[in-house]
């Protein structure tokens, strides 16, 4: 038998490595450095490895280098290359949350010991102490890393190992909340049993599709679909189970109810990092599994993917609209963009010569005008306090208009975006996930998904009312934040408005490099 | 280098819109006032340009991997609409003067909003490209719901929500058509395009063609509005305060019967010829349903509304004449009902500013004690049921001299509405102005119009004699658009428009 050594791409893999390499420093400096220091020095480590992977991404880009990596197993293609900056950016936006601390009174949101039983003394010590869980970036860099290989994954094994690799570090940050700890806790055993069981049945898949082709790879998964050995019985079981595992990390339904609990239970930090990264990574992911693996078999799983669409749409709005918590709305909100999303994945418009809407490039843009909207609701959410910590129901909210109007606006802008109306990103992204899905012939899908655009309007609404047509609360207060909240703050929600009006960079950079190297 | 008139119009009022973001506070009104003169300014200058003969054509590349481009334009109907809106909106700013600050919000919001729905509505009436036309269309929501949650009656926040539901549900439905015009023009060009003057050039299906039209009909009917889509209409003017009701009916639901004759005709007009008489009969029941529902109301912004949803139906219908007649009177109507439905509403305003409601029960026998405010009321209610002199007998008689043309019935029908109208306005003064002075006309109406309100009231009423002496200014504007539509169609005028067949 003959084995090759694996080449490894080193300049293509920088910005993996950097980030990978991060955490593990993290990890050391949890070790090594005195308490008092290790805050700034984990800060600081996550702000310059992100900035410095994001810039090793460009350099890359500058100087064209695509093609696979590491032996066929991972792929550095447009979409990579587009999913890999969405991720950095969003990444670095939402780990600044983590850091904030001046919101409440210079502890962040995390439990000060999360090994301590909540309501104990240990925990009682550690809060009086003033301890800090820093624990919590290098955390985070791992599930980071593991987006950004899921992202570019290019056969099953990497996507599976990539998946764990994102998926482990979000259970335990899932249960880190400083306060409402037994939620938080609660929350996230209800996202590791799930989770463990949706790896389960994407670890079946692979071994069915493997059965199948006799690879992991998805070109030659593609190529063994056009000219089969055996029959198709494996290969579309498999494909079931492998959409299983990823429509269970996008949240879309029936694979959602995690995600309202766990959207609450997190620290809000966490949520933001999960709504945004985690929806990219696994969306990218299936974008890959479907268009380059299985995209022979679209016509089998195109009414599939359209049934779940349309499903995910409505009980996602539908849902939403009796949400009475602005978490749990944002929960719901965010299954229902994933069928929004899904409505191009199934249109699987390849787009034409002259530059036509494609899925991919649609799908890039809507991810990056909900991922700007969603962290600028997150910050908000962080802000919004009362004596007991952040205020999460909408009735609490009501008034901010008055009491501070700049917060307000922001929330705001986030809610038209999410809405999809006019002079804000979410439009454009609506739009164009639409004109990708009819042009893969799927325009009935369009008309179902503006029925629950016209639904999901007036969840957003809901809290524009509130915000501004009703009485303040008393004891609500706007928190003073630190630059660590205003800047994904501001950020998001000048990007909104920048994708709103000027929309066509990031279309035509998309449409350019949408394509998926196979 | 070409000044770009069109897009510097727009912006005007959007930087006015921005510098009221700083903390002017008691100049708000001022520096509000000061932009909306200035845009006001452009668009005299503009239309000047445009009336010149210049090209004021804009096509800058937007999104180039949709084919959607920053295309702005004027023709005959689309230069009214502006004219329109540069003047009403510093009217309302000076109607609205006087806004009291008891609500949560601040007069200074109130006029950056009017601003910010400014540009946004010139933009929508000068955009060329179908994706530019529906983002500011749909944007203008965005302000016009703030203005009427913000400001007004009691229940206002669930009327600006009906408001938006309403007109988002309507806009929604035009999206699938806008989303399909992408697309169908990529798979017929080629290349996907936006641009009008591209995308008429298409050879849509006839079945496809209906569908999309159907798609864009159905947002200009909610927005016109018509029944039976129109209800929003009435619940929204009783709650918002006039000035908003003005912008609102005035100038926004206008987009409405622009769209029908830009849009449905201009990229449609096979499918338009075949909806036609489904839009004539649901004109008809507009305008009887309007009517008589005004003649019932209690309420004068509602009834206002009321009468306003039965105007539109003779703009509707004067569209779906296929007539160059029709049409041009119909474009005319637009504008006259712009500025008599603001007089009214203003007028109204200050009837409500003085008594503190708008109940016609409220009121009688003002007539006596406010001279001069009874007659300004008088004159706009005139010119609202179209006398001969006022600007709107005009628009009204050519109009049903289209319908007549094209077949007697929708006229003769039409004309009913006519007489109703008279029923409703005369019975509204009679109620409010004339008899014994009551208590509450004299401990209310102590005091007659001010200079500012007669600074409002005055040029309106002005317009409006000018416009119906001296129709020829607007309608050579109108004409050659009007007439440019018709062929486009492709429905030739009937022979003898004036009721010389039959013989």
């Amino acid at each position: 038998m003959n084995i090759t050594a694996p080449t490894f791409e080193w300049l293509e893999l920088a910005p993996v490595l950097i980030v990978l390499t991060a955490a593990i420093l993290g990890v050391i400096i949890e070790a090594a450095v005195a308490r008092p220091y290790r805050m700034v020095s984990q800060v600081g480590l996550m702000v310059v490895s992100l900035v410095a992977a994001l810039a090793m991404l460009i350099d890359n880009f500058m100087n064209q280098r695509t093609g696979t990596l590491v032996v066929a197993s991972m792929v550095l293609d447009g979409p990579a290359y587009l999913a890999w900056a969405a991720l950095l950016v969003f990444g670095l936006l939402s780990l600044l949350l983590f850091a904030e601390r001046r919101l409440a009174n210079g502890a962040t949101a995390f439990a000060a010991s999360a090994a301590a039983v909540p309501g104990s003394l240990p925990e009682s010590e550690a809060a009086v102490a003033r301890h800090e869980h820093t624990e919590v970036f290098p955390l985070a860099l791992f599930s980071l890393s593991g987006m950004l290989v899921f992202a570019a994954a290019n056969d099953l094994i990497t996507a599976f190992v990539a998946l764990e690799v994102m998926s482990l570090p979000l259970y335990l940050l899932s249960a880190m909340s400083r306060r409402r700890r037994l939620l938080s806790q609660e929350a996230a055993l209800k996202y590791f049993l799930l989770g463990a069981l949706s790896s389960a049945f994407f670890l079946f898949g692979i071994a069915l599709v493997y059965g199948f082709s006799g690879s992991f790879g998805f070109r030659e998964i593609a190529a063994s679909i056009s000219d089969p050995v055996y029959g198709r019985g494996l290969l579309y079981t498999g494909m079931a189970f492998l959409a299983i595992g990823l429509l269970f990390k996008i949240g879309a339904v029936p694979f959602h109810n995690w995600v309202p609990d766990v959207y609450v239970g997190a620290p809000t930090p966490v949520t933001a990092f999960m709504a945004i990264c985690t929806k990219l990574a696994a969306v990218m992911a299936v974008l890959r599994v479907f268009f380059v693996a299985l995209g022979g078999e679209r016509w089998t799983w195109q009414p599939l993917l359209a049934t779940i669409a349309v499903l995910t749409m409505v009980i996602g709005v539908v849902i939403a609209v009796a949400q009475t918590d602005i978490k749990r709305l944002l929960a719901y909100s965010s299954i229902s963009h994933a069928g929004f999303i899904l409505v191009a994945v199934v249109g699987a418009s390849v787009g034409t010569a002259a530059g036509a809407s494609s899925s991919v490039a649609s799908i890039v843009f809507y991810l990056t005008a909900y991922g700007f909207a969603t962290i600028a609701s997150f910050a908000a959410v962080t802000m919004v306090r009362d004596a007991a910590g952040e205020v999460h129901s909408i009735a609490g909210w009501s008034g901010l208009g008055r009491r501070n109007p700049f917060l307000a606006s922001v929330v705001a802008l986030a809610m038209l975006s999410f809405a999809g109306i006019p002079l804000t990103g979410g439009f454009i992204g609506k739009w164009a996930v639409f004109t990708a899905a009819w042009h893969g012939g799927f325009a009935w899908l369009v008309i179902v998904a503006i029925v629950a655009s016209v639904v999901a309007a007036y969840v957003y609404f809901k809290v524009i009312i509130a915000m501004f047509f009703g009485e303040p609360v008393a004891g609500v207060e706007v928190g003073r934040a630190s630059a660590f909240t205003l800047v994904p703050l501001v950020v998001g929600a000048a990007a909104t408005l920048y994708l709103g009006l000027f929309p066509g960079q990031l279309l035509d950079l998309a449409t350019a490099v949408g394509t998926f190297l196979r | 280098m070409t000044i770009p008139w069109l897009t510097f119009l727009g912006l005007v009022p959007l930087v006015g819109a921005v510098t009221l973001l700083l903390p002017v506070k008691e100049l708000a009104r001022v520096l509000g006032m000061f932009f909306a003169v200035i845009t006001a300014v452009v668009g005299i200058v503009v239309t000047t340009l445009y009336v010149g003969g210049a090209a004021l054509a804009e096509q800058v590349p937007w999104i180039q991997a949709f084919g959607a481009w920053w295309a702005l334009g004027l023709n005959g109907m689309s230069v009214l609409m502006v004219i329109l809106t540069v003047l009403l909106t510093p009217m309302v700013l000076l109607a609205e003067w006087k806004l009291p600050n008891a609500g949560r919000w601040s007069p200074q919001v109130f006029v950056a909003l009017v601003l910010f729905l400014e540009s946004l509505s010139l933009f929508t009436f000068m955009a060329d490209d179908v994706l530019l036309f529906y983002l500011f269309f749909e944007a203008t929501l965005i302000p016009m719901y703030f203005l009427i949650g913000g400001f007004g009656g009691e229940a206002r926040a669930a009327a600006a929500l009906k408001f938006l539901l309403f007109s988002l549900a309507g806009g929604l439905v035009m999206l699938v058509s806008v989303v399909g015009l992408g697309v169908v023009s990529t798979e017929l060009s080629g290349t996907p395009t936006y641009l009008l003057s591209e995308l008429a050039k298409l050879p849509i299906g006839t079945d496809l063609g209906r569908w999309l039209m159907i798609g864009f009909l159905v947002a200009f009917i909610v927005k016109a509005p018509m029944v039976p889509l129109h209800t929003w209409l009435p619940t929204t003017a009783e709650q918002a305060t006039p000035g908003t009701s003005v912008l609102l009916v005035g100038i926004l639901d206008k987009i409405g019967t622009f769209g029908m004759i830009k849009f449905c005709l201009g990229l449609f007009p096979e499918a338009s010829l075949w909806v036609a008489p489904v839009m004539v009969i649901l004109a008809l029941i507009s305008i009887i349903y309007g009517a008589v529902a005004a003649i019932g109301s209690s309420n004068l912004l509602r009834l206002v509304a009321y009468t306003s949803i039965s105007h539109f139906g003779f703009m509707v219908l004067g569209i779906y004449t296929f007539t160059t007649v029709g049409v041009s009177g119909s474009i005319f109507y637009m504008l006259n009902h712009g500025f008599s439905t603001a007089a009214l509403f203003l007028v109204i305003g200050f009837l409500i500013s003085r008594r503190g409601s708008a109940l016609v029960s409220d009121f009688g026998g003002v007539q006596k004690v406010a001279p001069v405010l009874a007659g300004v009321f008088l004159m706009a209610g005139l010119s609202g049921l179209a006398l001969p002199g006022m600007s709107s007998f005009v628009s009204e008689f050519m109009v049903m001299a289209g319908a007549w043309s094209r077949q007697p019935w929708p006229a003769a029908v039409a004309a009913l509405g006519t007489v109703l109208a008279a029923v409703y306005i005369l019975l509204m003064y009679q109620r409010t102005m004339t008899g014994p002075v009551t208590e509450a006309a004299s401990t209310h109406f102590t005091s007659d119009l001010n200079a500012r309100e007669k600074w409002v009231a005055a040029p309106l009423l002005a317009i409006i004699l000018l416009l119906g002496f001296v129709p020829g200014i607007a309608l050579d504007v109108i004409n050659p658009t009007a007439a440019a539509t018709i062929s486009h169609v492709g429905a030739p005028d009937p022979v003898a428009p004036f009721g010389e067949e039959g013989k």
